[in-house]
C-alpha cells in the first residue's frame, strides 16, 4: 500500500452491526502493522438512525474523520445510506450495498418517498454492487450475520494481508459465534470474487 | 459500545477509543476510585473501568455533581481519582469543582469533560474550556488515545503536584475514535490517608481568601510548567504558515497542511506564553484551529497583541472535519467533487420498536395532551406522528417547567393539557427535588415517570431504582413509588404504559385532580429485556379497511405499501403488541408462540 491512507467508510441504520463489521476491519488492519483509525458516533444516533463508521489505516493516519470524495470504499449494509454516502467515493472508489431496504420513519409516515436507489447511484455515476447479504446470511444460519458477509465482500477492496480479516474475526468472537461468522465471511469473499 | 474482547490483551499494541484510553490510563496510573453519571460521549469510561479494571472502585453516582463530590472526599482520603461526565454534565457539577478549585487535591483529580461539537448527543455546544478557565483550574486536552492516556497520567501528576482538579477535555471525535495505544501494566498507588487539614478543606471566607491567593499563583506556576510540558508540541514545517491547535483540531489540521509548522497544545489552559511567543516570532503567519470558541485565539491575541486569526476561518458552529479544513487552511487542494451527494430522506432516531414509551406517548397524543419533557431517549416523543413533546430544557426541568407554566398562567392552562415527562434515570438524577418544590409550591400537576428499567439513552446503565450497581452486583433498589409519597405526593399510580385503555383512564383521572400527581408507567426497556417467545405481528388483509390507525404508532416496524401496513419481522419486537391493540378492525394480531 502507498503512504496514503486507505479510506473505508461503513454506513447503515443502528442496531446492523456497523461498529461490529468496522471493528473487525479495524483489528485486521492492526495485524497488518497499520496504523489504524476509527470514528463513529454513539448514543441517541444508534435509536434506529442513520450510522456511519469511518475507518483509515496506512503508515501514518492523521485525521480520525473521512473527507467527502476520498474513500476507497464505501461498505452500505442498507440501501438508502448507500445514496446518502455515496459521495464521499474517490472518482476510482466502489460501493457495495447490501440489498436491503430499510424504511425510515418519514417513509412510514408518508412524508418521504423511498427513492430508487439504483437510479440514483446511476444518476451520480458511482460503481456499485448490490448484494444479498441478509439472504446469504440466513442460508448460513442466522440473518444478522449479514454484516460479517459484507466485510467477507468487501475484502478485496480492503488491501489487507491474506488471513487477517479471519484472525480478527477470532479475535473479537466467542467460540459459540465464531463459526457462523466465518462461513459468512467466506461467502462474501465468494459474492465478490468475479467482480 | 463494548469493545471487551480487544481490552482484554493486558499490554502491548491495542486500538482503543478516547473514552477506553482514559479507563486504561486511570488504571495505568494508579486510580483507586471513578464515579460518573452517565451522557455521552462519556459513558464508555466508566463503563470500560467496571469491565476490565478491578482494582479501581468504580459506580455511577445519582449525578455528576454527587460524582464529584464523592471523588473529593476520596482525594481529601489521599487516593488518586477520576470523574467523567458529558459537557452539559459538568453544569450540575459546577458548585463543587469552582470550589474544589480552591481546596485542591490531595490524591489526585482528573474530571472528564466530553464536549460533544456537532452536537452529535446533546442539546447544545458549550466549549468546556470556558467552564475550567472560570473555575481556573488546568485544562489538558487529547489529539487521540495515546494523549488520552498519557494525559490521565499526567493530569494526576499535575493535580497532585500543584494541589487542583485538572480538567481532562476530551470531544466526541476523540471519545469515540479509536487509535492505537502502547498499553502498560498499572503502577500503584495507595490512598495516602485522611488528615485532618481546616485550613485546607474548610472554605470560610478566613481560609478561602488564602486559598484564592493560592489559586493565583497556582495559575502563573501552571503556565510556567506548560513551557516545558513535552505534550505541548512544536513541530517544525515551513515557516509561511504555523497553526497553534489542540484536540481533534490538530489531526484535521496536519492531514490536510502536511507543511506547515504546528504548535499542538495539550495544556491549554494555562498557556505557556513563551513558547507561543517563540513560535509567533518564527513564523510569517499564524492561525490558530479550533472547534467551539475562539478560545486559544482570543487569549493569545490579547496576550501579544498579535493579528493571529481562528474564527475567521473555523466555524463557532459545529464540529471541524477534515473537508471543512481543507476548504478553510488549504483551500488550493480542494478537488472538485467526483460525485454530487444524493438528496434522500434524512433518518433520524426513532424509539425503537416495542419501547414502552411509545405507549405513553400514543395516549398522550390521542388525549390531545402534550408534555414538559427531559433528557433522554423519551425527547424522541417530539416526532410525528406522536408529537407529545412540547419542551425540553435540562436535566431534570420537565417537572420544573411546568411548574413554572402552571404558576404564570394557572391551573386551567395545564390540567388536561400538559403533563411533565421523565425517565426513571433522570427523576433520580435531579428529578426528585422538582417534585418536592412541586408540592411545596402548591402545584398541581400530573408528573409522569416514564420508568424503563434503566439509563437507556446512553446505552443501558445501572442506577438507584434498578437495584444493581455498576459491575453488576445487587444493590439496594430505590422505591420510586415511596420516594414520590416522602415528597408528599398522596397520588402515586403504576401503570403499564402498553395497557393503553387503563393508561389514558388513569391520565384523565389524575390530571382532573386538583393535587399533584404522579403517574409511573413502567415497563423494560426493549435493550435490556430478552423476550420470552418470538412472536410477530400478522396482517389479515380481509379484515384491514386501511385506515392508519396502526401507523399513529410510529413503530419503525410496520411501513404501509399499498394501503396495508407492513411487518418487518426483522423489527417487530416480539412482547410488544401495540398495533394489534390499536386496529379497530382486529386485522392486526399478535400471538405468544407465533412462527417467526
Amino acid at each position: 500500500m502507498s503512504d496514503e491512507a486507505r479510506n473505508i467508510l461503513l454506513c447503515g441504520t443502528g442496531g446492523q452491526g456497523i461498529l461490529f463489521a468496522s471493528e473487525v476491519i479495524c483489528g485486521a488492519a492492526l495485524l497488518a502493522g497499520f496504523d489504524v483509525k476509527k470514528s463513529e458516533v454513539h448514543g441517541m444516533a444508534q435509536r434506529g438512525g442513520s450510522v456511519s463508521s469511518h475507518v483509515r489505516y496506512g503508515r501514518k493516519v492523521w485525521s480520525p474523520m473521512i473527507e467527502a470524495g476520498r474513500a476507497h470504499l464505501v461498505l452500505a449494509l442498507e440501501k438508502l445510506e448507500a445514496l446518502r454516502w455515496a459521495h464521499f467515493l474517490r472518482g476510482d472508489g466502489m460501493l457495495l450495498a447490501c440489498d436491503l431496504e430499510i424504511m425510515p420513519l418519514s417513509v412510514n409516515t408518508g412524508q418521504a418517498e423511498y427513492p430508487d436507489v439504483s437510479a440514483g447511484l446511476e444518476a451520480m455515476g458511482v460503481p456499485f454492487r448490490f448484494l444479498g447479504a441478509v439472504e446469504e446470511a440466513a442460508g448460513l444460519g442466522d440473518p444478522r450475520v449479514a454484516n460479517t458477509v459484507m466485510v467477507g465482500a468487501a475484502a478485496r477492496w480492503l488491501g489487507l494481508p491474506p488471513g487477517t480479516l479471519e484472525e480478527s474475526l477470532r479475535m473479537r468472537l466467542p467460540a459459540k459465534a465464531l463459526a457462523v461468522n466465518e462461513a459468512a465471511l467466506q461467502r462474501g469473499m465468494q459474492l465478490t470474487a468475479g467482480v | 459500545m463494548k469493545q471487551g474482547r480487544l481490552n482484554a490483551v493486558r499490554e502491548g499494541r491495542l486500538l482503543l477509543s478516547g473514552n477506553e484510553a482514559i479507563a486504561r490510563g486511570a488504571w495505568e496510573h494508579g486510580v483507586t476510585f471513578a464515579a460518573a453519571y452517565p451522557g455521552t460521549p462519556s459513558t464508555e469510561i466508566l463503563e470500560a473501568i467496571g469491565e476490565h479494571y478491578p482494582e479501581i472502585t468504580a459506580q455511577w453516582a445519582t449525578n455528576e455533581k454527587v460524582a464529584l463530590e464523592t471523588v473529593a472526599g476520596a482525594s481529601y482520603g489521599g487516593a488518586r481519582t477520576l470523574s467523567a461526565m458529558k459537557h452539559v454534565g459538568l453544569n450540575v457539577a459546577a458548585d463543587p469543582l469552582f470550589t474544589l478549585s480552591y481546596v485542591g487535591a490531595t490524591g489526585g483529580i482528573v474530571v472528564v469533560s466530553a464536549d460533544d461539537p456537532g452536537m452529535h448527543s446533546s442539546q447544545n455546544e458549550q466549549d468546556n474550556r470556558l467552564m475550567a478557565r472560570a473555575a481556573k483550574v488546568p485544562i489538558l486536552e487529547p489529539s487521540d488515545s495515546q494523549d488520552a492516556l498519557d494525559l490521565v497520567g499526567w493530569g494526576l501528576e499535575i493535580s497532585e503536584r500543584f494541589d487542583t482538579p485538572v480538567m481532562l477535555r476530551t470531544t466526541t471525535r476523540i471519545s469515540h475514535s479509536l487509535s492505537v495505544v502502547q498499553a502498560g501494566p498499572r503502577r500503584e498507588f495507595p490512598p495516602k490517608g485522611y488528615t485532618r487539614d481546616i485550613r485546607k478543606r474548610i472554605p470560610i471566607p478566613a481560609f478561602a481568601k488564602g486559598m484564592h491567593a493560592r489559586v493565583e499563583k497556582r495559575t502563573l506556576d501552571l503556565s510556567a510548567f506548560g513551557e516545558t510540558f513535552p505534550l505541548n508540541l512544536s513541530i517544525a514545517g515551513s515557516r509561511s504558515l504555523g497553526v497553534i491547535t489542540s484536540g481533534v483540531s490538530y489531526q484535521h489540521a496536519r492531514e490536510v497542511l502536511p507543511d506547515a509548522s504546528f504548535l499542538r497544545l495539550a495544556l491549554t489552559w494555562p498557556l505557556p506564553w513563551d513558547l507561543i511567543g517563540r513560535f509567533l516570532a518564527e513564523m510569517k503567519e499564524v492561525r490558530v484551529v479550533e472547534e467551539g470558541e475562539p478560545f486559544l485565539e482570543e487569549q493569545i491575541r490579547a496576550h501579544f497583541l498579535a493579528p493571529v486569526e481562528g474564527k475567521k476561518y473555523i466555524s463557532l458552529e459545529g464540529e471541524l472535519e477534515p473537508g471543512l479544513a481543507r476548504r478553510a487552511l488549504a483551500p488550493e487542494t480542494v478537488e472538485p467533487p467526483v460525485f454530487a451527494p444524493a438528496q434522500v430522506p434524512q433518518r433520524p432516531p426513532t424509539l425503537c420498536p416495542g419501547c414502552p414509551h411509545r405507549g405513553a406517548f400514543w395516549v398522550l397524543n390521542r388525549i390531545k395532551a402534550g408534555s414538559t419533557s427531559d433528557i433522554g431517549c423519551y425527547t424522541l416523543g417530539l416526532m410525528p406522528p406522536l408529537e407529545a413533546v412540547d419542551t425540553v430544557l435540562c436535566m431534570g426541568a420537565a417537572i420544573t417547567v411546568l411548574s413554572g407554566l402552571e404558576k404564570a398562567l394557572g391551573r386551567d392552562a395545564v390540567a388536561g393539557r400538559i403533563v411533565a415527562a421523565i425517565g426513571d434515570s433522570t427523576f433520580i438524577h435531579s428529578g426528585i427535588t422538582g417534585l418536592i418544590d412541586m408540592v411545596y409550591n402548591g402545584c398541581t400537576g400530573t408528573v409522569l415517570i416514564m420508568d424503563n428499567g434503566i439509563t437507556a439513552m446512553t446505552g443501558g446503565q445501572q442506577h438507584p431504582a434498578t437495584g444493581f450497581s455498576l459491575r453488576g452486583e445487587p444493590a439496594r433498589k430505590l422505591d420510586l413509588e415511596a420516594v414520590c409519597r416522602a415528597c408528599g405526593v398522596d397520588r402515586v399510580t403504576v401503570v403499564d404504559p402498553h395497557d393503553l385503555k387503563s393508561l389514558e383512564r388513569i391520565l384523565k383521572e389524575e390530571m382532573a385532580v386538583p393535587e399533584v400527581s404522579v403517574v409511573i408507567t413502567r415497563r423494560p426497556c426493549v435493550m435490556i429485556r430478552r423476550p420470552e417467545h418470538r412472536a410477530v405481528a400478522v396482517l389479515d388483509p380481509a379484515k384491514c379497511v386501511s385506515c392508519r390507525r396502526c401507523m399513529s404508532l410510529g413503530c419503525p416496524a410496520l411501513s404501509f405499501v399499498d394501503g396495508r401496513p407492513v411487518v418487518n419481522a426483522m423489527l417487530c419486537y416480539p412482547e410488544c403488541r401495540l398495533c394489534a391493540d390499536v386496529c379497530p378492525k382486529g386485522a392486526l394480531t399478535k400471538d405468544a408462540g407465533g412462527a417467526r
